[in-house]
């Protein structure tokens, strides 16, 4: 690493990698009782597994974004963050909410809105505490003695992710405005500003990994964020089909969610392209498959799985079925999941000075976890159109199909479990490489 | 080829636009004029059944408008399907409903609060969903009688 403070970014990532391992733990709970193992019915119901699941997603998501801003403003920046000691009070204000609200959901204390289950109370220690984090990075930004577009882009992303978290805390006594104004959060989130968060952080990986000039991958970065916003925001209409308002959505949301997935196209064209040009051979081999990997996956997850079911006439029948949980674990997991391990691998080394840079556990992490996602994204996609056709087609009644389609989730515990084997791998290499310190300062290799 | 310059104007031009038009979008659909929803016909006792739907978490397992989860049926026009005495005596029985092998959480409501719920879903099953709420399943009486 090249600035001290820069080590603050392992422990939101430790932090990361421990909801991480806990998000799988649920994912599972959900799969057995799915193929009728309920035991754990009267303490963890399904809607518990549930919420705790995709918010322990989102939650080690941003705490692994949080690491990135971290690691990255200051080397961008060029000096060290403000006042870190702040930054370590952030991190733990960040996993005493978060374990709160894991604990409040045990305890039917939440808001059953999808994605935003956290009850409003705990939504303004979110907003201070995010708030907190802004102040520091924004504030290393603009006193530093560099504002580069990487830095600059990533630091646009975490602001809007923040600003757009406030449309979600106002009540409605109406479940379609309530619908309406959900979205703003989640589909701005993931097909706008978070896009901005992974451009910068995968930008700021290529400019590292491939040698490739910094002004033609940042021209580059532009390109892409301008798709983004030019076909997510209006995007958001595929979400206002059917759920009570105006047909007008029909045909915005249709055709600006079609274009959505150029920008994933752009980004991985962009990222195998610089990879090509680049001259650099950087030993950190691992990091360069994740960051290429998270380019083209996210690319296949949210790009042609979103298409596959975007158009308002297939969304119709699919609107609400496992189909749309396929779609959303391949899109997470190429998109997010895999570009905050991108950070973390390239940045491991650097933090800690071991250069364990491609050992055959990182290895087996990547390919397992990979290859298990993939074939749980097969599972759940092969069950999700058994039920529109039998279901939605054919009007079979929903407990009968979901009977039909149990052994999907057989097969997807199978995959699951090989996921899981891949992320173990994960755990293990990131603690065998220590604690960062500061012996590992200027061991970069850049 | 485009340079940075142009690539910066491309992202901030192309963003500010399709924002102004999409919250122009979002006034229109969500005028009174164009309201699908029926408005006045939120009663207290929806409202109430609205927060019951939330404080439980009902979406974490079934969904409303094909939004929530997949564990459960849909619900939107689920009281022309199975009928209020039904849909209410799941909601107050104190032991698991466990229809065809898959349980629900046993609520134990008041009467008045299965009641709130029910006005909930007949609220939300009048709804016009733009074609939607022909769709979803298990089907509607309204499709079953078209196609016989
Ligand atoms: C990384 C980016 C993306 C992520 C993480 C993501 C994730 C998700 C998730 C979790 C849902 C379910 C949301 C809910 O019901 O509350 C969803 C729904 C949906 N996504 Fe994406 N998505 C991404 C990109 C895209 C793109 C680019 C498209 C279109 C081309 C798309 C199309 C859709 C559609 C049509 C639905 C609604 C499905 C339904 O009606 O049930 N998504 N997405
Ligand atoms: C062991 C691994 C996992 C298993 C067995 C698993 C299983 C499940 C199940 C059964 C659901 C609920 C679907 C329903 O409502 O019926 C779910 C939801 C979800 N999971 Fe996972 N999951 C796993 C890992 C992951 C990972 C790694 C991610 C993200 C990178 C993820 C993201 C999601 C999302 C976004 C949803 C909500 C989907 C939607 O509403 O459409 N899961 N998962
Ligand atoms: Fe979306």
């Amino acid at each position: 690493m090249k600035y001290k403070t820069q080590k603050i970014a392992y422990y939101f990532w430790a932090l990361s990698i421990l909801l991480l391992v806990l998000q799988i733990t649920y994912g599972f709970i959900m799969g057995f009782a799915r193929i009728g193992m309920e035991g754990l019915h009267e303490i963890i119901p399904f809607n518990t597994a549930r919420a705790t699941h995709t918010n322990l997603l989102v939650v080690w998501l941003l705490s692994g974004f949080m690491g990135a801003a971290y690691y990255i403003i200051p080397e961008e920046a060029q000096r060290d963050l403000v006042k870190p000691k702040l930054a370590f009070l952030q991190l733990i204000s960040l996993a005493l909410v978060g374990v709160t609200a894991i604990v409040g959901y045990h305890l039917n204390w939440w808001e059953g809105r999808k994605f935003l289950e956290i009850p409003r109370p705990l939504d303004w220690l979110v907003v201070v505490n995010v708030l907190l984090f802004l102040g520091l990075i924004l504030v290393t930004l603009f006193t530093g003695k560099r504002k580069t577009t990487t830095a600059l882009v990533l630091s646009m992303g975490l602001f809007f992710a923040a600003l757009l978290y406030l449309p979600g805390m106002i009540q409605f006594d109406s479940q379609t405005m309530d619908s309406f104004f959900r979205w703003w959060v989640v589909h701005l989130w993931v097909e706008g500003v978070w896009e901005l968060i992974m451009g910068g952080i995968l930008s700021f990986l290529l400019i590292k990994l491939t040698g490739v000039d910094r002004e033609v991958i940042e021209k580059w970065l532009y390109v892409i964020v301008g798709l983004t916003f030019l076909s997510g925001i209006l995007g958001t209409g595929h979400h206002y089909y059917y759920i009570g308002v105006n047909k007008i959505w029909l045909i915005i949301g249709g055709i600006f969610s079609m274009l959505e997935p150029l920008a994933f196209m752009a980004m991985a064209l962009f990222a195998v392209n610089m990879y090509r040009k680049g001259e650099k051979n950087h030993p950190n081999k691992i990091a360069l498959y994740w960051t290429l990997g998270a380019a083209i996956i996210s690319f296949i997850g949210a790009g042609l799985l979103g298409m596959a079911h975007t158009l308002p006439q297939v969304n119709l029948y699919t609107h609400g079925t496992l189909v749309t949980a396929m779609h959303g674990h391949l899109a997470f997991w190429g998109a997010y999941g895999m570009i905050v391990l991108a950070i973390m691998s390239y940045a491991l080394p650097n933090l800690t000075g071991r250069k364990r840079y491609d050992t055959s556990g990182s290895r087996l992490a990547y390919w397992l976890s990979n290859i298990g996602m993939l074939g749980m994204t097969l599972a759940f996609g092969v069950a999700g159109v058994a039920q529109v056709y039998l279901e939605r087609r054919y009007g079979m009644d929903f407990m009968d199909v979901q009977n039909e389609i149990k052994v999907h989730f057989a097969v997807l515990i199978i995959l699951a479990t090989l996921f899981a084997t891949g992320i173990t791998f994960y755990v293990i290499e990131f603690f065998k490489y220590g604690l960062p310190n500061d012996e590992a300062l200027d061991m970069n290799l850049d | 080829m485009l340079s940075k310059k142009q690539a910066r104007a491309l992202f901030l031009g192309g963003t500010v636009v399709t924002f102004l038009i999409f919250i122009g979008l979002t006034v229109f659909s969500l005028s009174k004029a164009q309201d699908q929803t029926n408005r006045e016909d939120i009663t207290e006792s929806v409202v109430r059944g609205k927060l019951i739907w939330e404080k439980n978490n009902c979406m974490g397992c079934h969904s409303i408008f094909g939004e929530g989860a997949y564990y459960a049926p849909e619900l939107t026009k689920v009281v022309e399907r199975r009928g209020e005495p039904l849909i209410k005596a799941i909601l107050m029985s104190e032991s698991p409903w466990n229809p065809k092998g898959r349980k629900m959480v046993a609520y134990g409501m008041t009467e008045e609060e299965a009641n709130d719920v029910i006005a909930f879903f007949k609220w939300a099953g009048n709804v016009d969903l733009n074609g939607f709420e022909r769709i979803v399943s298990p089907l509607a009486k309204e499709r079953l009688s078209n196609q016989n």
